[in-house]
């Protein structure tokens, strides 16, 4: 009875997601129509890319607002709300474009008159939604912390449990067996970006706030981690590993006159990390996208008709459902991804010797 | 496209959120989950064998037990059987001198009749010669009234005498 229940909640509350995708794009295309013309490329893009200010459910116009910092060409910091520059005002003289280079971002007159980007350190939504998904991570990794604090050897129950199960999968199922020794030093970035990558992926499947943001589905986001394994990597890289980049094992042929075998290992450290950034990016839009299309599908079929429509949602409605489903299951993988190819990135970046490399397998 | 052109605030605000994240937990969470997730998993892996150990030690004691019960048995058997042999050894050697005893008396009954029989034969042939002699006197009494009986007797004794020679 009780699996029954928890089924049919699970199942009501995936359903409601759907729905909400739903009603937010319906919003929009409500307005879209008021101008003659569904968009659905913009829709999507507009759904998928930052804002100032955060949607509220059922309500397009309705926004939270959230502050706005920007640095002039003065080097003055103006600082105000979301709300000020929603519809179109201007506030310190700063209004958001809508066409032209920097369209739907906040942009200034300088003294010629001629329109400008200021530095723009806003706390957009997207960076609103970063750092919720720090603080929740915070929170529930103290929780686990200070479980054992408090009661020691004992097991958690219950959400810490789920927790330290994951804990345990990454780092005693993943690092500990790639890293060894070694892997002490390195699990607290590697666990973090574990835990920071799910978090925001899981959030970005919320359609409501404090979720909605596609935050690992920008390439903003994905860079920074990416970058972090790169420094990572790179910064505690020993003395063999920059041997093997610069004059790697191979024939005198290979590496000199023509540096053919160092150019391809050089160019393989900038491609490793830009793989990461690509894969997350692409894996977690394209899981948003998806899920949008198939909402919009019901707008665009809409156009010819009520019974088109009615049936194309039915058939919407299941996939987009369907497709939430397996971006919950992308969102772990993608956060595993991530951590465990950061792992043999930078387990890769100390080898040892050949010969005690040789006798730490065999052992 | 802004999804694909990296956003200087956005970069910014990640790079902070994530330094912060990572200075947080990296000093106050990972290293004491990591260690209190491996010491636990230790005492585990230490409680597992111990019960195997304390198991064997059971299962061991249980053997032994039955090992200490199966000689009991074996000794017990042992003593029943070495008490029936000298039962039947006792009873043996209380007959066997039952038998010499009772042979010793017979003996000295029939020692005792043998002499009362000599005796009695000694007694009776006493009698039986002196009732002769009585009879022999009379009969030659009668005989020797005439001499030529006389000789004659003693011509017949010494004929027989000298043809038992």
């Amino acid at each position: 009875m009780k699996k029954v229940i928890t089924s049919v909640v699970a199942f009501a509350v995936v359903a409601l997601m759907a729905f909400g995708y739903m009603t937010a794009l319906e919003h929009a295309a409500h307005k879209s129509e008021g101008e003659g013309k569904l968009d659905p490329k913009e829709l999507i893009f507009e759904h998928l890319g930052d804002a100032y200010g955060w949607e509220l459910p059922f309500s397009h116009s309705n926004r939270i607002p959230l502050p706005i910092i920007v640095i002039d060409d003065q080097n003055t910091p103006h600082c105000f709300l979301s709300s000020a520059v929603q519809h179109g005002e201007s506030c310190d003289g700063f209004y958001i474009a809508h066409e032209g280079e920097y369209k739907g971002k906040v942009v200034g007159k300088n003294a010629e008159g001629k329109e400008y980007r200021p530095i723009d350190l806003s706390i957009t939504k997207n960076v609103a939604g970063i750092l919720i998904a720090a603080f929740l991570v915070v929170v529930m990794v103290m929780k686990v912390r200070s479980w054992y604090k408090k009661n020691g050897m004992k097991a958690p129950r219950k959400f810490t449990a789920a927790l330290e199960m994951v804990v345990d999968f990454v780092y005693v199922g993943t690092i500990r067996p790639i890293m060894g020794k070694e892997a002490p030093k390195y699990a607290p970035y590697l666990l973090t970006v574990f835990f920071f990558i799910l978090t925001m992926n899981l959030l970005g499947l919320i359609v409501i706030f404090p979720g909605g943001a596609n935050l690992t589905g920008n390439l903003s986001v994905t860079l920074v981690l990416a970058v972090l394994t790169f420094l990572v990597t790179n910064l505690t890289g020993n003395k063999e590993y920059w041997k093997e980049l610069f004059w790697p094992d191979v024939p005198m042929g290979l590496k000199f006159p023509i540096p053919l075998m160092p150019v391809i290992e050089i160019f393989g450290v900038f491609t490793k990390p830009i793989a990461l950034m690509i894969r997350l990016f692409a894996n977690m839009m394209g899981g948003h996208m998806v899920v949008i299309v198939f909402t919009l599908l019901i707008f665009i079929f809409g156009a010819y008709g009520v019974a088109i429509g009615a049936a194309t949602s039915v058939f919407s409605l299941a996939f987009s459902l369907f497709m939430l489903l397996l971006d919950t299951l992308v969102s772990f993988i993608q956060a595993y991804v991530f951590t465990i190819l950061s792992t043999m990135f930078i387990f890769m970046a100390h080898p040892v010797h050949h010969g005690a490399e040789h006798n730490e397998i065999s052992e | 496209m802004e999804l694909f052109k990296p956003e200087f605030g956005l970069v910014f605000w990640m790079f902070l959120a994530f330094a912060c994240l990572y200075f947080i937990l990296a000093k106050y969470a990972w290293p004491f989950i990591i260690k209190a997730m491996e010491e636990r998993a230790d005492l585990i892996d230490k409680g597992v064998a111990y019960a195997q150990e304390a198991k064997s030690h059971l299962d061991n004691a249980k053997a032994e037990a039955d090992q200490v019960i199966a000689e009991a048995r074996k000794q017990q058997a042992d003593i029943l059987r070495d008490a029936a042999k000298m039962k039947t050894q006792l009873i043996e050697e209380a007959k066997l001198a039952a038998t010499e005893e009772a042979k010793k008396v017979t003996d000295a009954a029939q020692v005792a009749i043998d002499q009362a029989r000599k005796e009695s034969e000694k007694q009776l042939r006493q009698e039986v010669s002196a009732y002769a002699l009585q009879i022999a006197e009379q009969v030659v009494r009668q005989k020797m009234a005439d001499d030529k009986a006389q000789r004659e007797l003693v011509e017949k004794l010494l004929n027989e005498a000298g043809s038992k020679n």
